[in-house]
């Protein structure tokens, strides 16, 4: 079976001015060479710190900008160079869930309309009645009494919010929803809330995911697999159990091994990264990830990792220690522990 | 005597549509040199909580009731004047974005400077050098240039490092960090809370940390006090707390925090979820405030609050149906 999105070596560029009056431009670059791919029903999860390059690719794969380099190529279809009138039914595929309840639903528009505009820009229901129809449907489906859809955005809460966004997203039917940090605001008893439904909602409608997150411990309970960013690059992409029992790549370990666990007294090994992400502006030679590198040696600084596969079937990851003997490479001991 | 003594503080807002009653009758204590984690979701108070203690709430709108001793000295009735004398030199605050607490015009220098001057009169040299050293103390890799620079030079990480190298100028006692590492990357939030941790350790302030993070909560705090639409629901040694939640709001908390590893152990479930959402706090709230959410509820709960007490050994909850351990009197 081919698979439903797939993206290939997609990069994304964006002019910086810098010198004197804005002479001598530079580029930012946010995505510097991404592929991956989305199954059907399946949902990716796209992690990694701000500023990592990960919305820039849910934007990119959405077409809210043209790429600089790539393709992307929804179900067999490159879509990336269509014009515009080919772009527009294509675009009913793919919905988006944005991060900020508050500014991603308009506030004059009361939740009817909302959830009512992608059902009549893609004339998927025409009468008055059949939309109405679809709304209580949607409204029943994302746990929003029936009754809200006559209420403006600002009587809501933010999970509640969150909640129409997912509405106006089922709306168009979609194959694919890019949810760009779609729970991250929320608070966390409304985030399990939120979770728990965008979980049902694939059982059911048998939706594909492209979760983007710096949270691992939402990631991990949600997803099927993970692709893990660092300055604009993939540097692992793995099923989830891979990732969270036996990471390939030094990144992602510390990743894991910094996030807080709410057990008191879990004696964990912890790796703390050196300093900052490097500018994307000027990214590092060789390895992206060598100047933070905990295990760095020579051939880092000079030649760049493949993403290449490693171990199991479908593990990928992008790092020369993995090319060492078992024995030498430090990354074999578990970090999460059984 | 404890270092931090709050009893029963209100603090309530005059609005336009009514009185918000943003904290509502809260007490707690924090010791010498200990960590006391003030938890709870949006809109329970918790910051409202730590500005109080500075007394950095506009009144109005604001009004603040109850009473703040700070050893052993009221707060509430110190002239502005006095209060100046305490803010950054016996209690600091570390805010939770380190974009906009730091002045962008000045230079982080001057900033640092600026404390040492006010608390402890030191001239512009010797002010600098102490800068210089407060900087290297929160590990910023060369101090001499980073007290020439102006913050937006500077990464989120590195800023908020210069935050607490600024609370910690004057030796505070007491140190109130709001959300420090919310805004944060987890590899940068694992830096600075092993920072704050060290610095505890060699400074021997007090911690009064406010978060949403139960991870952070976890890993940092000694003693933990949950607070839910204005009011203390539960508190307890941070083990305890994590081992056996009394209050039904603290264990769906607990609950919904998905855990790293899960899948792994084969452990992962559905998360639970805490039906509906936080109460209006505009309105009067008869009965148990978490009543509204509560599986557990009764008539009973909807119509009585329940008190605050002792079910075990340090622990306490306000739930009319946490069980009361044997040993507590």
């Amino acid at each position: 079976m081919s698979a439903l999105l797939e993206v290939n070596d997609l990069k994304k560029h964006f002019p910086v001015r810098s010198g004197r009056f804005g002479f001598g431009a530079a580029w930012l670059r946010a995505v510097d060479g991404v592929s991956l791919h989305v199954d059907r029903g399946e949902t990716l999860a796209l992690v990694g710190e701000s500023g990592c390059g990960k919305s820039t690719v849910g934007r990119a794969i959405l077409r809210l900008f043209d790429i600089t380099a790539g393709q992307v190529v929804l179900d067999g279809r490159r879509i990336d160079d269509l014009p515009a009138d080919a772009m527009r039914p294509l675009r009913r595929r793919m919905q988006a869930v944005f991060q900020d309840p508050f500014s991603s639903l308009n506030p004059r528009m009361r939740v009817r309309d909302i959830v009512a505009e992608p059902m009549r820009n893609f004339a998927l229901a025409t009468t008055r009645r059949e939309i109405n129809q679809r709304i209580n449907v949607l409204m029943d489906k994302v746990r929003l009494p029936r009754d809200a859809v006559g209420r403006w955005p600002h009587e809501f809460s933010g999970g509640q919010r969150q909640r129409i966004g997912i509405a106006r997203a089922l709306a168009a039917e979609p194959d694919l929803i890019v949810c760009d940090e779609a729970v991250s605001a929320l608070d966390v008893s409304v985030k399990a809330q939120i979770v728990n439904l965008l979980d049902d909602l694939q059982q059911e409608l048998g939706l594909a995911l492209l979760f983007i997150s710096h949270d691992l411990a939402i990631v991990e309970h949600m997803t099927h697999r993970v692709a893990v960013m660092y300055l604009g690059k993939i540097v692992e992409v793995a099923p989830k159990r891979n990732i969270f029992a036996a990471p390939r790549h030094p990144y992602t370990r510390a990743l894991l091994s910094a996030v807080p666990v709410p057990e008191p007294g879990a004696a964990r090994q912890r790796i703390i990264l050196k300093g900052d992400v490097p500018s994307p502006i000027n990214p590092p030679a060789g390895c992206r990830f060598h100047t933070r590198c905990p295990y760095v040696f020579e051939r880092c600084r000079t030649e760049e990792p493949e993403l290449r596969l490693t171990g199991d079937g479908r593990h990928f990851a992008a790092c020369h220690l993995n090319d060492l003997p078992p024995a030498e490479n430090p990354m074999t001991s578990a970090i999460v522990a059984d | 005597m404890a270092l931090l003594e709050v009893e029963n503080l209100q603090v309530h807002f005059r609005t336009l549509d009514g009185v918000t009653r943003a904290v509502d009758g809260v007490s707690f204590h924090v010791n010498e040199g200990e960590t006391l984690a003030v938890v709870g979701e949006s809109g329970c108070g918790k910051s409202v909580t730590a500005m109080s203690i500075l007394r950095l709430v506009p009144e109005p709108p604001g009004r603040i009731a109850g009473s703040i001793r700070f050893q052993g000295r009221e707060l509430l009735t110190l002239s502005d004047r006095e209060m100046r004398g305490i803010r950054g030199n016996d209690i600091s605050m570390v805010f939770q974005e380190p974009m906009t607490s730091l002045n962008p015009v000045l230079t982080v220098g001057r900033q640092i400077r600026e404390t040492l001057r006010l608390h402890q009169g030191l001239d512009n040299k010797a002010a600098t050098a102490r800068a210089v050293e407060m900087l290297a103390l929160v590990g910023i890799p060369d101090p001499r240039q980073c007290v020439r620079q102006f913050p937006h030079q500077l990464s989120g990480g590195m800023r908020q490092r210069v935050m607490i190298a600024i609370a910690l100028a004057c030796n505070p006692k007491l140190l109130v960090a709001d959300e420090p590492t919310t805004a944060l990357d987890v590899t940068i939030q694992a830096q600075v809370l092993g920072l704050m941790q060290e610095l505890k350790r060699r400074v021997g302030a007090a911690i009064v940390l406010i978060t949403h993070d139960l991870g952070v909560v976890a890993e940092v705090a000694e003693r933990v006090m949950v607070m839910y639409a204005g009011h203390k629901v539960e508190e307890a040694p941070v083990a305890e707390l994590f081992r056996a939640p009394l209050h039904p709001y603290t264990q769906g908390l607990l609950g919904a925090v998905p855990k790293l590893g899960s899948s792994l152990t084969g452990a992962q479930t559905r998360l639970a979820e805490i039906p509906g959402q936080v109460p209006d706090l505009k309105l009067r709230i008869e009965g148990c405030v978490f009543a509204g959410r509560c599986a557990l509820a009764t008539d009973l709960c909807r119509a009585i609050a329940p008190a605050l007490e002792a079910k075990a050994q340090r622990h306490f909850a306000a739930c009319h149906f946490a069980p009361r351990a044997a040993a507590a009197a």
